[in-house]
This record gives structure tokens, C-alpha cells and sequence, in this order.
């Protein structure tokens, strides 16, 4: 009796693993079966008016942003459209692009014979869309990666809210969800989903934007101090200004490889 | 073996109530975390882990602190510590129990943990830590429930199990590593990118483990009939001394590298953490008082008459479990987010809620740790009679 | 065994309080809600697919699309019959909800009634319920 019991028990926990492990044989399962799918019937494609490029890149003129105020209509921009909330506490600080000093976005080159204006201009700081992002291999979910076009992009669905991700970043450039940011966005635009409580966000360099023929809302919005473009062709503006002007980045040595240039 | 846990004195049932109790705030304030965010902890934009993380990495070290029992004794067939082997694997499933439930706690969306599973990701040392974690736990509860029931049963462990119990030594030394490589391989984390911090890892875990089981022997001996033994006591004991030796002597290695080499990016978490920076300096006393600890403990272990008095020892082993735990739970993760990448000084403390729903977990932790131990301690009466 | 009519008794309120819902659905049966189409919808006639595809695999496709748009790029969804659509859940006249423009007729009833809480809403914005 007894040691059939105990049999039984062993039988029912084994199952009980089989049965849980599943779940994950399905999902490899059906992930198969939607790439068939997928080549199948119902095709998907890319909208045909998109941008297209191998390496965005960004280029900041900090010479045509001198000042607080000429950030601002540049940072408004993108939380409008991205409905960036406006948090006051700042432990819980939702940020996709905004303005630092040039001793945080650049610490290690701060010097003290630095001319005044580069003291103490605020600097655009943003996600840097690295080439070796050290937060897409830090995630443990595949929620944050990198396109073939080398934009780092967030999956609001898949995130788990570990955190990761912002402890890989060496820019800071990544903003958590402490709160439900819904209460703290003044006016909703309701073509760009908000994100819930508990995920990671950050810049996403306009992807939705360039998905319809657009240029990123900031550079829109910088009257010609920001320059985008693909930075593998030689023939785009951002490399023939790369060409003509001496540029910096932030934190190159880190090996990040990031994309975000600044004409000092 | 399961019913032995049910039953006990009145002094087993106010003390397993007592710990439901605290399970049941921790939970509560949980439910209020879930549904509020995680913003009701200290934790920021800045300081993006926090006391969770933070114990979740010192349990890690216990759980690991749990092979330095098993070691000598199935591979330097060190006989004595055949008496107290269980206690140790016991020990590390609850630690391990504990650090699951604080990256539960940890995630901002618990309800998609399984997605790790779903899009597994083996770039990701995260993914590799819930892979490690879990095995340790199951080969904890395999080997150590086998080889209990055996002795139980009066027979030998069976043969299959040996093969298990060799691989969950380096696994031990696994877990910790890999928890290590959580942090130092991070770029521009300047406090944890270095080579040293899983081996300093696992010295604390040497040192935090052992000595809790030093305690928890102690404890054993006073309310059981079982007495794990003056000898294995007292080996333990030096495990700890070397290991809390050792601790500190990757720490000063930490300090030197920084300050010699005087590299702004490694000098000045250490110097947030030892003196304070930009007139910031919560965690100062923390990290004196850690230090002192230490300092007396190696004293204390040191000196043979002292390590040979149970009751000094005792005290011993107390100051190295909270000496490591301050420096590992406080100083450790906090230390590394501030100042932070953009060289802001933002400080953390944990939140009310947060230390209570740590408690909670610590509830869950000790729930399984007393009803493993009540059962090992009661089949080790039983066997003896 | 000499409890067995204790045992056979509480197994037997036990499997009545286990099933109490099975019962209480049968009783309090109401009808499951139709979703209630919108007149651009109606007139529309189709979806992107067939209805009965739709009713049944709506949360396929949905999930499908949501990997697709984030996780490619691709945003044009051609059914087999041809006809293109662009894939949003609620960017504007031109996705799903600038068709069925009442989330709370169409989505919600439904939902409802399945006891079902899709959290799409919690980030896409209905243009409804827009501050």
C-alpha cells in the first residue's frame, strides 16, 4: 500500500512537470507554425512610403542649442507625441529625450578650462541606439532588441519589468514605470499607445514615425539642429556632416558603439 | 517524512504562527505594491534595484554558503560532517526559495515572469541565474530528502544520487558566479566591473552561510534532542574564519585597485559608500558598522580560545552574517547605482512597505527552513533512539 | 471504514460546491451579447478576414499583429483575398478601432460576459475615452 502510494506520487509529479513543461514546447510550436503562416495566405509587409536605412544615426548641432529654452520645443515635441508623462517626483521620472549639463552627459570629459557655454549649456541627451546595445543582451525577455536598422526598440508587451536593462545602460537613457503614467499625462494623443505600470521605456527614435515616411519628431521640431539619417550611406546628409564637423559621443570608450553624434 | 512537520510542541506551532503572521503583512503589502507599482518602494529612476535585489543577491550566498558541508564530507570523505550534510542542503533550499520569491517581488510585471521562459534568452545573465537557481533547488531537494529518507529507512542513499551530489558542488559555485556576473559585466557600472566580484562574492557566501548554520546547529542543540556535534561546530567555525578572511582581503584588493590607479569612475562609489559624496552619506554608518563587524568577527575567529567558546562564537558568527549581509545587502547594490551613470547622487533607502514585504519573503524563507529542519532534526532523534 | 457515510456525504457537498457554477449558469442563464457592429462596420460588410475567423481567432491576430509591428516593422496586412490593411489596434480612422469606433459595444460586452480582461486598453487609447 504504502509503496504504491509513494509510486503514484512519483508518476503524478513527473506528469505534473511534463505538464508544465508544455506550455513551452507549444509556444516553440506555434511560433513555427506562425512563420509558415506567415509565408502562407495573409501576407504582411512594410509600409512602402517607409524610411528605410542600414544605421540611423543623430547628429546634434549644440551650437544652434545654446539655451534651456531652445530644448524645450524639441523635448515637447516628443512627449506630446509619445505621451510622456510629466511626473514631479523625480525618483519616478519618465524621460525619452531631455537636457543635461555637460558634466552628466559627458562625465570623464568634464574639464575645468572648458569654455563657460559648454559649462553650462544644457546638452540633449536620449537613448543612443548603440550598435552593440549592452541592454538588448542584458534582457532576459527579448523585450528590448534591435532592428535590422539598428534601432533599439521596446516591446511594451513583453516586458517583464526587471529592470535589467537599466542597470546595462551605461547612458541612463531608460526610464521605469514606478506608477500608472496615465494620471500624469496631460493630454492624451491617442495614435501613440501609453505604457502601463511596470515596464521600461525609453526613446524609440521614432519608429512609428518612420514607418509612414517621417522624419523623428525632434528633428521636425529642431529646426535643422538635429540631423537624421542613415549613417551607411555616404551620400546622406548626416555622414556629409559627420565629414565637415568634429563630433563627440558619449561614453565611446564603453565599446557601446553609440549613434547619437554632438557637433561641440 | 512530511507529516513530522505537523507535528510539534506548542512552542513549534507559536513560532511557525508568528511567521505566518509576518507572511501575511508581507503579503498584504505586496497586494499593494501590485497594484500600485513598484513605486512604493525607494526605489527610482536612478537607483533602479534595490533592498529586494539586494537580499536576493545575500541569500543567493547562503544557499551557496550550503556546499562548504557538503564538500568535505562527499569529497574529502570528512566523516564528520555526514552528521549535519542535510542541515546544510535544507538550509539552501530555503535560501533559494527566498531569492525566487525577491525577483518575484522585484519584477514590475510579475503576471509575465514566464516569459523568460517563453523567449528564452541566453545572452542574458538573468536567464541563466533563474536557470542555475532552479536546478540548485531541485538537486538540493532531491539529494537531501533521499538521503534523509534513507537514513531513515536505515539503508544507504541510493547509488543514483551520488552523481547528483557531486554536480551539486560546482553548481554552487555557479550560482554565486553567476549572480556575480549579473553585475560585472555590466559596462559603466564602474563598481561592479570588475574580476574580482564573484570571487568576492562567494568568499561573503562562504563566510554568511556556514556561519548561520554555526547558529543554527547552536539552536539545534538547545531545542532538539539532536546535537550536531562540538567537532563539526567547530570545523564550520574555521570554514567561516578563512572565508570571512578572505572577504575582506577582495574588498581591500577593491580599494586599492580603485584608489591607487585613482579612476574617478571605481574611486567614487567607494568613496559614496565609505565617507559620503556631494555632502550625500546615508549609507556611511551602514558600511562603518559592516566594516567593524567584520573586524571583530576575524578577531573573535582568530584567536583559538575565543573560536573554541561556543558562546563567543556564537557572537562571532553573528557579527559575520550581519557585517556581510549590511555589505552585500546594503553597500553592494546601492553602492553601484550611485552616483549614477550621468554622475547624479541620488540616494535609495527602502521604503517602509518595502522592508515589510522583505520580511514577508525572510517569513516565507524560515516557514520552510523550520519545517525542513523540524524534520531532518526529528529523523536524527528517531535514528538515534 | 466505518465513516463512509461521512466521506461519501462530504464528497458529495463538496463536488456540488465545486461545480456550484456549472448550476448557477444554468439557472441564471442569460444569453451570450452579440457585438454590436458600428455603421461604418456595417457598412464595411467585412472585416479583415471572414467573421468566423474573426470571432474565433481575433486574439491570434491581434497577437500576431502586435509582434509584428514591433518586432519587424511590418505594418501591411494583405488577407487572401487581396485587400490590404494597416495594422493598428487604435492608430487613428485607419485601424481597428477607427472602425468599430464603440470599445465598449464592440470589445467590452463581450469581454464581459467571458469574464475576460485583455489588457490592451491599459496602454492603447481608446479615442472615446481620450482626457
Amino acid at each position: 500500500m504504502k509503496s504504491s502510494r509513494r509510486n503514484f506520487l512519483k508518476i503524478a509529479g513527473v506528469s505534473a512537470v511534463g505538464l508544465s513543461a508544455k506550455p513551452v514546447l507549444d509556444a516553440f510550436a506555434t511560433a513555427d507554425a506562425d512563420e509558415h503562416a506567415a509565408t502562407a495566405t495573409p501576407e504582411k509587409a512594410s509600409n512602402k512610403k517607409a524610411l528605410t536605412g542600414k544605421r540611423w544615426a543623430l547628429v546634434i548641432n549644440t551650437h544652434k542649442l545654446q539655451t534651456k529654452e531652445a530644448l524645450e520645443p524639441i523635448i515637447e515635441a516628443c512627449n506630446k507625441l509619445h505621451n510622456v508623462p510629466h511626473i514631479e517626483n523625480e525618483r519616478w521620472e519618465i524621460k525619452w529625450i531631455w537636457g543635461e549639463e555637460f558634466k552628466h552627459a559627458f562625465p570623464g570629459k568634464e574639464d575645468t578650462f572648458l569654455p563657460e557655454h559648454v559649462k553650462h549649456n544644457p546638452f540633449l541627451v536620449l537613448c543612443n541606439h548603440c550598435e552593440n546595445p549592452p541592454c538588448v543582451r542584458a534582457c532576459p525577455t527579448k523585450a528590448t532588441f534591435q532592428r535590422d536598422d539598428g534601432i533599439v526598440l521596446m516591446d511594451f508587451h513583453r516586458c517583464i519589468g526587471c529592470r535589467f536593462c537599466m542597470a546595462a545602460c551605461p547612458y541612463g537613457s531608460r526610464s521605469f514605470n514606478f506608477r500608472d503614467p496615465r494620471q500624469f499625462i496631460t493630454e492624451q494623443n491617442p495614435d501613440f499607445p501609453t505604457r502601463s505600470k511596470g515596464v521600461v521605456e525609453k526613446c524609440n527614435f521614432c519608429a512609428e514615425r518612420l514607418a509612414v515616411g517621417k522624419q523623428p519628431a525632434c528633428v521636425e521640431a529642431s529646426g535643422g539642429a538635429l540631423i537624421f539619417g542613415n549613417v551607411d550611406d555616404p551620400a546622406s546628409e548626416v555622414r556629409k556632416v559627420l565629414n565637415k564637423n568634429f563630433t563627440i559621443r558619449r561614453k565611446q570608450g564603453l565599446g557601446t558603439g553609440p549613434m547619437v553624434f554632438y557637433i561641440v | 517524512m512530511l507529516e513530522l512537520a505537523l507535528q510539534g510542541s506548542k512552542r513549534y506551532y507559536t513560532w511557525i504562527a508568528a511567521l505566518l503572521a509576518l507572511i501575511g503583512v508581507g503579503f498584504a503589502c505586496y497586494l499593494y505594491q501590485f497594484d500600485f507599482g513598484l513605486g512604493i518602494t525607494g526605489m527610482s529612476r536612478d537607483v533602479s534595484w534595490g533592498f529586494y535585489i539586494a537580499n536576493f543577491t545575500f541569500l543567493v550566498g547562503v544557499a551557496a554558503g550550503g556546499v562548504m558541508v557538503v564538500l568535505p564530507y562527499y569529497i574529502h570523505n570528512y566523516k564528520a560532517f555526514g552528521r549535519i550534510t542535510i542541515l546544510g542542503e535544507f538550509l539552501a533550499i530555503s535560501a533559494v526559495t527566498m531569492c525566487l520569491l525577491f525577483i518575484i517581488v522585484d519584477l514590475g510585471q510579475p503576471i509575465r515572469a514566464l516569459n523568460v521562459l517563453l523567449y528564452p534568452t541566453p545572452t542574458s545573465i538573468l536567464f541563466w541565474d533563474m536557470i542555475v537557481l532552479n536546478g540548485y533547488l531541485f538537486l538540493n531537494i532531491i539529494v537531501g530528502w533521499n538521503v534523509l529518507q534513507a537514513e531513515r529507512n536505515g539503508v544507504p542513499p541510493q547509488k543514483w544520487l551520488k552523481p547528483l551530489i557531486y554536480l551539486s558542488i560546482p553548481w554552487a559555485v555557479g550560482i554565486h558566479t553567476v549572480t556575480a556576473y549579473l553585475y560585472c559585466g555590466l559596462p559603466g557600472r564602474g563598481f561592479w566591473l570588475t574580476a574580482i566580484l564573484a570571487p568576492r562574492f562567494l568568499a561573503s557566501a562562504f563566510a554568511a552561510g556556514p556561519s548561520f548554520l554555526i547558529l543554527l546547529c547552536l539552536l539545534i542543540r538547545n531545542i532538539t534532542k539532536f546535537d550536531p556535534g562540538r567537532e563539526q561546530i567547530q570545523s564550520l567555525a574555521k570554514i567561516v574564519t578563512y572565508a570571512i578572511i578572505l572577504n575582506v582581503f577582495f574588498l581591500l584588493c577593491e580599494v586599492f585597485v580603485a584608489f591607487y590607479s585613482n579612476i574617478p569612475e571605481h574611486t567614487d562609489h567607494l568613496t559614496y559608500l565609505f565617507a559620503g559624496l556631494h555632502g550625500k552619506s546615508a549609507l556611511v554608518p551602514w558600511m562603518w558598522t559592516s566594516m567593524v563587524l567584520m573586524a571583530v568577527a576575524i578577531l573573535l575567529l582568530i584567536v583559538p580560545v575565543t573560536r573554541q567558546n561556543e558562546t563567543v562564537l556564537a557572537v562571532a558568527c553573528v557579527c559575520v552574517f550581519l557585517g556581510t549581509w549590511i555589505d552585500k545587502g546594503m553597500g553592494m547594490i546601492s553602492g553601484g547605482f550611485v552616483p549614477s551613470p550621468l554622475h547624479h547622487v541620488n540616494e535609495y533607502m527602502p521604503t517602509f512597505p518595502e522592508i515589510l514585504i522583505t520580511i514577508g519573503v525572510y517569513g516565507v524563507g524560515f516557514l520552510v527552513l523550520t519545517a525542513l529542519f523540524k524534520i531532518a532534526t526529528t529523523v536524527k532523534e528517531e535514528v538515534a533512539a | 471504514m466505518n465513516d463512509k457515510k461521512k466521506i461519501i456525504t462530504g464528497l458529495a457537498i463538496f463536488l456540488f460546491l465545486f461545480t456550484l457554477p456549472i448550476w448557477y449558469n444554468l439557472v441564471s442563464a442569460t444569453s451570450a451579447p452579440e457585438p454590436e457592429l458600428s455603421a461604418k462596420a456595417k457598412a464595411a460588410k467585412t472585416c479583415v478576414r471572414s467573421k468566423e475567423y474573426m470571432v474565433a481567432e481575433h486574439m491570434q491576430l491581434l497577437d500576431v499583429w502586435r509582434d509584428t509591428v514591433v518586432r519587424t516593422g511590418e505594418r501591411t496586412y494583405t488577407n487572401p483575398d487581396g485587400k490590404q490593411f494597416n495594422m493598428s489596434l487604435s492608430t487613428g480612422e485607419n485601424s481597428c478601432i477607427g472602425c468599430h469606433v464603440s470599445k465598449a459595444d464592440f470589445c467590452d460586452k463581450c469581454h464581459n460576459y467571458a469574464s475576460v480582461n485583455p489588457y490592451c486598453w491599459d496602454c492603447h487609447i481608446d479615442p472615446k475615452e481620450k482626457k
